[in-house]
């Protein structure tokens, strides 16, 4: 989230599209409510499913699952057509102004530089025009063809009304209800806030669904200010935190990047991470880049990184492809690439795409180790459960092992919520027989590695035999002196080099925060964005101060948000060029002529002048980007390209299939299904009793919710005999499930390009083990394919075919 | 049990017992008396009160977990009642029909307790000891690193990456406990190393 969740009170219009809040999040959703009774915001609903949320909104705008770029582009078209656009902003605020090289060029669906046969592009067109001075040409006018907004205005031309409801099946009435009153908020005093969940990342253009709603926001003044933002409702209670820190195959934590082989020193690395301002006078925050790479290094290796060996860059493993991600280790795994296997906390027999395909993979495995306080279903993949785990036992070679692990209500440390706000807990109950905490579990495995290492020797011994471990008992670091670690401390002391009496750093402290980090070897800090989190103030995360000064919705001095406890992001552009705030009754930070102030801490230098640095600190630009360069795969600006299984042929260009610049494996494309076999529009969804594969485990949730079934409506029930309560079996091209039918008016049939378009639902909550009923995933029917920058399973759109059935499965 | 029945022996049992007590010199008769002694005592007296955050979705609400037992002063703490935190900005003491189960959570049945192993093609999980568990599992990770790690690739680069065994990290574990894993982890040179953000 770009701000948080007591901010959602502070806006004028809520857009819940991709996302259930009042069932997903229920008690975030209640500052919805608040805005709804309090300042008499508006509530938005556009969702194939008549939800909870969608029950309390002021319009419910139906959409076919896998066409929220047509609808978002159709906004966009909507509100440059309609002069619907905070100018202010856009001009000073965003890259609009900037022109585009001339080689940059769109026909057909397809961007310049498309090469079929490796399904990616040569980027090297999507970019700005670069002056003599070295920096980014500008038109002030926006008259010139070629800058970024007459490219965008051309590009969104062709998503009119008529387009909308063509593809997304939503009324043209009803999108044009919705795009009026979004278009309202491009009022300098008015604001939106996007609040978007799986709904929108769970495809295999996820990420350009959510660049595309940025893109709205940006036009219409949204981002930075009280009431408005990006919203991700994040899912797990530590997700926000566990990506922070980069566990993930391509990352360092504070968002840094892994080396890859073509990078193969540190100057190498850092040829491509200077991030030199591309306008004059611009922040560029990136700059520091050497700063936190260093000082985490510094954090890993201690004195065995020196200036000498480049800080221990050799110890980082280098990447050879874009990422090792779940779906590419499950391909390596189905190849029998992969021997040994750890799932900490994490179930993906239920929780990836084409459960065949993970069960063959999981049974290559020579071994599998299980952290979890609970028993799941990957624990027991090669168990044999009847039609609900059809394995053949005996046959499965893996050696698996279990270990228990403590739960949240026996472990003491800190969980980053979805609004960046690391809020520490503590322990209070007693573990269960001999259920140990993670941090020991992972201490043990480390410092038992590190021995045989000692005794034995091995292959490059030198990462692990010098890892930092300087905890009071090694075998069991405490999460205080962990959290220390992340915050970071001064290795040696520094002093001023004008005058070496005046002491900068004294050796030992805890950073401030990554304002002071250094690039000498002096600091040492394991996640420069946690930076500030525990420093010599103490353990801010423990912060329970809930005073809110003129009930800004700020609550600043409650725990500690990343980064710098700064609630709001680019909250400078809050204000206008001048440093007014755009609403003065919603103020969040002001410029008095020689500082910013305001209710949070400032998205700039404070000493920053308001007319010279752009509010966008961590561009080289300056500005938020409309045209994204080359950071996106399948193109600078989204384009609608169908789910990979759809019920149309992409109505721009039928010859594309899905998105075309998404990885998908070979054997993949050979199991994708088409409508003529498969004709139903298939998506999954939580249920608001449950908790993923969780809950399932608990006795009041399990009789809530206590079995398996798929929603439709009450048209296809009568179409295909389908009796409510009746079974029936749902397939797919990959597998098959049995399930009792829900029939609800809550999903319509819709009509896109001409044709009718049934929607099946299916909740994700049942499995082999727990409290509940036995039963069935969609993960049982789901294609094996992610977004193309992200690689977020495509769960929300794919295609099934549905029959009544006489009786329920064998167990 | 029959309410009515079980109430009026227990009244006829404890009514003269309590006659003349404090209470009774209060005013109150016997019946009342008995019947004051016949409540349950506040099923929150005398516990434990803790602090922490619904293990479920990002919202982060703020709960207070109530036990038997303390913690922190090194005695066996069993939690008997959870409710959401009053006091915290965001939920301000509400709870979800998921986060007003997590005691169920914390005592499922299926809640893991000792270690277990698997032997392959067996059909059942068999009790192991902690040093057995750990020891067995570095010895198969070191052998599988020693002899599949790649130093250089064909170009000749130093790589140092051990891509036959991967780690998924959770995403309810602490911050505390992602930094420990991502330094075990990381330093061994894997990179088939992923999250739960997806899914």
């Amino acid at each position: 989230m770009t701000n948080s969740w007591t901010d959602i009170q502070n806006t004028d219009l809520v857009v819940i599209m991709g996302g259930n809040a009042a069932e997903a999040h229920p008690c975030g959703f209640k500052w919805v409510t608040e805005a709804k009774a309090n300042r008499g915001a508006r509530l938005i609903v556009v969702d194939p499913r008549f939800t909870r949320s969608a029950s309390v909104a002021d319009v419910y705008a139906p959409i076919r699952q896998g066409t929220d770029i047509a609808f978002l582009n159709g906004l966009i078209n909507y509100c440059i057509q309609n002069d619907k656009v905070q100018w202010e902003y856009t001009k000073a605020y965003t890259n609009a102004t900037y022109l585009v090289k001339d080689g940059f060029g769109y026909q057909d669906g397809l961007f310049t530089g498309y090469d079929e046969s490796k399904r990616d592009y040569d980027r090297s067109t999507w970019d700005y025009q670069i002056g003599d001075d070295g920096f980014i040409v500008v038109d002030e006018t926006l008259t010139n063809p070629r800058c970024v907004w007459n490219l965008l205005k051309q590009h969104v031309s062709i998503y009119t009304p008529e387009f909308v409801e063509r593809v997304c099946g939503t009324p043209k009435n009803k999108f044009l209800q919705v795009a009026k009153m979004i278009a309202e908020t491009s009022a300098k005093d008015k604001f939106m806030t996007s609040m978007y969940a799986l709904g929108w990342t769970q495809h295999s253009k996820g990420s350009q669904n959510i660049r595309n709603m940025a893109m709205l926001q940006l036009i219409l003044g949204n981002i930075g200010v009280r009431g408005g933002g990006m919203n991700a409702l994040r899912g797990h209670s530590n997700i926000q935190g566990l990506t922070d820190l980069g566990l993930m195959s391509h990352l360092l934590p504070g968002y840094l990047d892994i080396p890859t082989d073509g990078a193969p020193d540190l100057d190498n690395y850092m040829s491509t991470h200077l991030f030199k301002p591309l306008r004059p006078n611009q922040t560029s925050y990136w700059q520091n880049y050497r700063k936190f790479f260093v000082s985490f290094q510094k954090a890993m290796w201690g004195a065995a990184a020196t200036k000498d060996n480049d800080w221990a860059y050799d110890y980082l493993p280098k990447l050879d492809v874009d990422s090792y991600d779940i779906l590419r280790a499950f391909e390596l795994m189905h190849q029998g690439k992969i021997n040994g296997y750890f799932c900490q906390g994490f179930n993906p027999l239920l929780a990836f795409p084409n459960r065949r395909k993970l069960t063959t993979a999981l049974s290559k495995l020579k071994w599998l180790v299980i952290m979890d306080p609970l028993d799941t279903e990957t624990a027991r993949f090669w168990e044999n459960h009847g039609e609900y785990n059809d394995v053949d036992t005996t046959n499965i070679r893996t050696e698996v092992f279990q270990l228990p692990s403590t739960c949240f209500a026996e472990d003491t440390g800190s969980l980053t919520n979805s609004a960046r706000w690391l809020q520490w807990h503590w322990a209070g109950g007693t573990p269960p027989g001999e259920a140990k905490s993670d941090v020991w579990i992972m201490a043990q495995l480390g410092q038992r590695l590190k021995a045989l290492y000692q005794k034995e020797g091995g292959t490059f011994p030198d990462p692990i035999v010098n890892l930092t471990w300087n905890y009071k008992d090694p075998g069991d670091p405490t999460p205080e002196e962990l959290a220390k670690e992340l915050n970071g401390s001064v290795l040696e002391t520094v002093t001023d080099p004008a005058d070496s009496t005046k002491v900068l750093l004294e050796k030992g402290k805890q950073l401030g925060s990554f304002a002071v980090l250094r690039d000498d070897g002096t600091t040492a800090c394991g996640s420069w964005i946690y930076s500030g989190c525990f420093n010599e103030a103490g353990n801010n995360m423990a912060r329970r101060d809930n005073t809110d000064p003129d009930n800004a919705g700020v609550f600043g001095k409650w725990a500690w948000s990343w980064p710098l406890n700064r609630r709001i992001l680019y909250n400078r552009a809050s204000a206008d060029v001048s440093g007014k705030p755009w609403d003065p009754s919603r103020k969040l930070l002001e410029w008095n002529g020689t500082a910013w102030s305001g209710y949070d801490v400032p998205d700039i230098a404070p000493n920053a002048k308001p007319s010279v640095v752009s509010p966008f600190i961590m561009t080289a630009e300056g500005t938020a980007r409309l045209f994204a360069r080359t950071l996106m795969k399948e193109g600078p600006f989204p384009v609608h390209y169908e789910p990979f299984e759809s019920p149309i042929a992409n109505p721009i260009n039928p010859k594309i299939r899905g998105n075309p610049a998404a990885r998908v494996f070979k054997d993949d494309m050979e199991q994708f299904g088409d409508a003529k076999e498969f004709p139903y529009a298939a998506t999954s969804y939580r249920l608001t009793e449950h908790f993923h594969y969780w809950t399932k485990h608990c006795k009041i949730n399990a009789s809530l919710q206590p079995e398996f079934f798929v929603e439709i409506g009450e048209e296809l029930a009568k179409e295909k005999g389908i009796t409510p309560g009746g079974w029936v079996r749902v397939w797919s091209k990959r597998g098959s499930v049995k399930a009792k039918a829900v029939v609800t008016k809550r999903i319509r049939p819709l009509i896109c390009d001409g044709k009718t378009v049934h929607v099946v639902g299916i909740p994700l909550h049942w499995g082999f083990m727990g409290e509940a009923r036995k039963g069935f995933g969609p993960n049982s029917l789901t294609p094996f394919v992610g977004d193309a920058n992200a690689e977020t399973p495509e769960f929300k759109a794919f295609l099934v075919n549905i029959e009544s059935i006489a009786s329920g499965p064998v167990a | 049990m029959n309410m009515e029945l079980s109430r009026r022996r227990f009244m006829i049992g404890a009514g003269a017992g309590l006659a003349g007590t404090t209470i009774g010199a209060l005013g109150f008769g016997d019946v009342e008396t008995a019947y004051a002694a016949a409540i349950q005592p506040f099923k929150l007296l005398g516990t434990t009160e803790t602090r922490n955050t619904c293990t479920y979705c990002a919202v982060g609400c703020g709960i207070i977990m109530y036990s038997k037992g303390n913690l922190a002063k090194g005695e066996q703490a069993d939690i008997i009642h959870i409710e959401g935190d009053v006091d915290h900005p965001t939920n301000r003491g509400t709870l979800c029909p998921k986060g007003a189960a997590l005691l169920d959570f914390i005592h499922a049945e299926t809640r893991l307790k000792y270690p277990m192993a698997r032997k392959p093609g067996s059909d059942k999980f068999e009790r192991v000891t902690w040093d057995y568990a750990l020891d067995r599992i570095t010895r198969l990770m070191k052998d599988d690193r020693d002899q599949n790690f790649i130093a250089k690739n064909a170009a000749g680069v130093t790589v140092n990456r051990w891509l036959s065994t991967g780690f998924l990290a959770a995403s309810a574990t602490t911050n505390e406990t992602a930094w420990a894993t991502y330094k075990v982890v990381r330093s061994a040179g894997m990179l088939v190393f992923d999250n739960q953000a997806r899914v």
